[in-house]
């Protein structure tokens, strides 16, 4: 039997402002708990909450919730429609959007930590309750785990790009629910879905959605029907299991706040908020693949975050500024363009992957990359690739300020381009290797590279490769 | 429209209200006629008017996104019957 999955995601971004939703309480993430909820927060009774988007109460009675209802938006939300498009080893595809629409989020609930005497108990932290959220709710067009993925890490990326939401699922900033459900392929009806909650990592969410298509298609195929119902990952067990469904929890008894006037967004502010719009990861790729013909897995990789984006143009455009640096072809953009992309990617990416930090925090500047690679092979040649990377990582730790000329002088790292030179290192090294040489002569290409090798630890790497290959070559066959 | 005991008692339980039969009785006959009121609303034509979210016709007020809330915990957790380590205790919810 062949099976469809269908997924659609509900995707709660915690927004980037330093106070509530409703009141003035800080949003900060860990302060000790209880400390940053307002009288607001806690809906002490008596406090009056003083946006054309409309605000309604869903009503239903968690500890967490102390108003007994959740500030959301249900009939009129602050964004209705859009779409996101994604690419997946299948190609391009558009996921529609239903409605993004704000809201208050929850405090937490904490079950673990208490003392013995308060073991029957359970702890309430209401620092988070009232926090801003936008929940971003997709149509359900997802139709496997891998698009889910592409889906979630899209908007991620698009959520942080524009600066509404910092996107850290550690500390629940970026929270995704999927609703998954399978049918028969070729049916149109859709089958009954079950909401996945607790996924705190795209890792977890491939897992989780994974493990639930499994589960449903089972039940199925056994001849029973899937419940519709609220399921919990458990990345310990790697399962998602039934949460207590909780009686009436599904009659929320939407209804207008009337404490709350609508929120009206005048044409001038979109035009303000329009303006100030920075140029998005998908535009930003697609020209990085048409102006500097840079292949699609690069745009993608320096499109990740708009920090990346904005640090390989800066390098770019700083490497364009030095002179003396020689162009490579008619394009000289997409040339310069393909060096500065595989030294943010790979090797000023290796520092950062390794130092677990964010391309924002790098100690070395795009300026003072772009004085580097104006160094390298393509440009003016002065090190070696594998100096120029010995270069980098004394430029990482700060030496000599971080400038890459200051570095190569004081390391006397350049290259050795002189024939002269490099012909009477070749001379000592085929003096003193006789039987290598004897090995060459008897036909062992080997020989050669253990000679070339003898060269190079003979000039610290500094002797330019192709000039030591030629002047040996030329020298063993005299 | 009219109400019945089964649907009030449904109502009175979303709300966390506890209520007898007697008072039951007494909540339908209540709720009834605001039903009825809304049954008279019902019978106006408002074909193409834009529904009132709202009783008056103002609009939310913006104000800057700064902190002003200090920290009251300790004035707030003076009338909670359980705390402990700074967090309100209730009794035991498991999901």
């Amino acid at each position: 039997m062949s099976w469809e999955v269908v997924i659609g995601l509900e995707t709660h971004t915690q927004l980037s402002t330093r106070s509530k939703i409703f009141s003035g309480a800080s949003t900060a993430f860990g302060a000790p708990p209880n400390t940053q909820a307002s009288a607001v927060d806690i809906a002490l009774p008596g406090v009056t909450i003083n946006k054309r988007s409309v605000f309604a109460r869903k009503n239903y009675f968690y500890p967490d919730l102390p108003k007994g209802y959740q500030i959301s938006q249900y009939e009129i939300p602050v964004v209705q429609g859009g779409s996101i498009t994604i690419t997946t080893k299948d190609g391009v595809k558009t996921v529609r959007l239903t409605r993004a629409h704000l809201e208050e989020d929850a405090g937490k609930s904490l079950h673990e930590g208490l003392s013995q005497a308060a073991s029957a108990m359970t702890g309430i932290d209401l620092n988070r309750a009232g926090t801003p959220l936008l929940e971003i709710v997709s149509e359900p067009d997802m139709r496997s785990a891998e698009e889910a993925i592409a889906y979630a890490k899209t908007l991620h990326t698009l959520v942080r790009w524009i600066g509404i939401c910092d996107g850290n699922m550690q500390e629940g900033n970026f929270r995704c629910d999927a609703n998954v459900s399978v049918r028969k392929a070729g049916d149109a009806k859709l089958g009954t879905r079950c909401e996945i909650k607790n996924v705190n990592s795209f890792r977890f969410l491939q897992h989780a959605i994974e493990f639930e298509v499994r589960r449903q298609i089972q039940v199925v195929e056994d001849g029973g029907t899937v419940e519709q119902e609220t399921r919990l990952y458990d990345p310990d067990l790697d399962e998602t299991r039934s949460m207590r469904t909780k009686e009436d929890a599904q009659d929320y008894r939407y209804f207008p706040d009337p404490d709350l006037p609508p929120l009206v967004i005048d044409e001038a502010w979109i035009e303000r908020v329009k303006a100030d719009l920075p140029e998005l990861p998908v535009a930003m790729k697609a020209r990085f693949e048409k102006e500097y013909l840079l292949l699609p897995e690069d745009a993608t990789a320096l499109t990740s975050t708009r920090a990346t984006g904005d640090y390989f143009q800066q390098t770019l455009a700083e490497l364009a500024g030095i002179p003396n640096v020689p162009y490579l072809s008619q394009s000289p953009d997409v040339a310069n363009a393909k060096s500065v992309a595989n030294w943010v990617i790979n090797e000023l990416g290796a520092f950062l992957n390794n130092h677990q930090t964010d391309i924002e925090n790098s100690p070395v500047s795009p300026a003072q990359l772009a004085q580097l690679i104006a160094h390298t092979g393509p440009f003016k040649g002065t090190i070696s690739h594998k100096v120029a990377k010995d270069v980098l990582a004394a430029m990482w730790a700060g030496e000599c300020g971080g400038d890459a000329d200051a570095i190569i002088v004081a390391r006397g790292l350049k290259q050795i381009s002189d024939a002269g030179a490099i012909g009477k290192t070749v001379d000592e090294v085929i003096a003193a290797n006789a039987p290598i040489v004897a090995e060459y002569k008897a036909g062992k290409e080997k020989a050669f590279n253990s000679l070339i090798g003898k060269v190079m630890t003979a000039t610290k790497g500094k002797a330019n490769p192709s000039q030591v290959n030629a002047i040996l070559r030329k020298k063993l066959g005299a | 429209m009219a109400l019945s005991s089964a649907e009030i008692q449904r109502i009175a339980h979303l709300a966390r209200i506890e209520i007898t039969p007697a008072e039951a009785v007494d909540v339908r006959a209540k709720l009834d006629s605001i039903f009825d009121l809304i049954g008279r609303m019902r019978a106006v034509d408002t074909a193409g008017i834009v529904p009132m979210s709202h009783a008056q016709d103002v609009t939310l007020p913006l104000r800057e996104d700064i902190v002003t809330e200090t920290d009251r915990r300790e004035l707030y957790q003076s009338v909670s019957p359980a705390v402990q380590n700074g967090l309100y205790l209730v009794p035991k919810v498991i999901e």
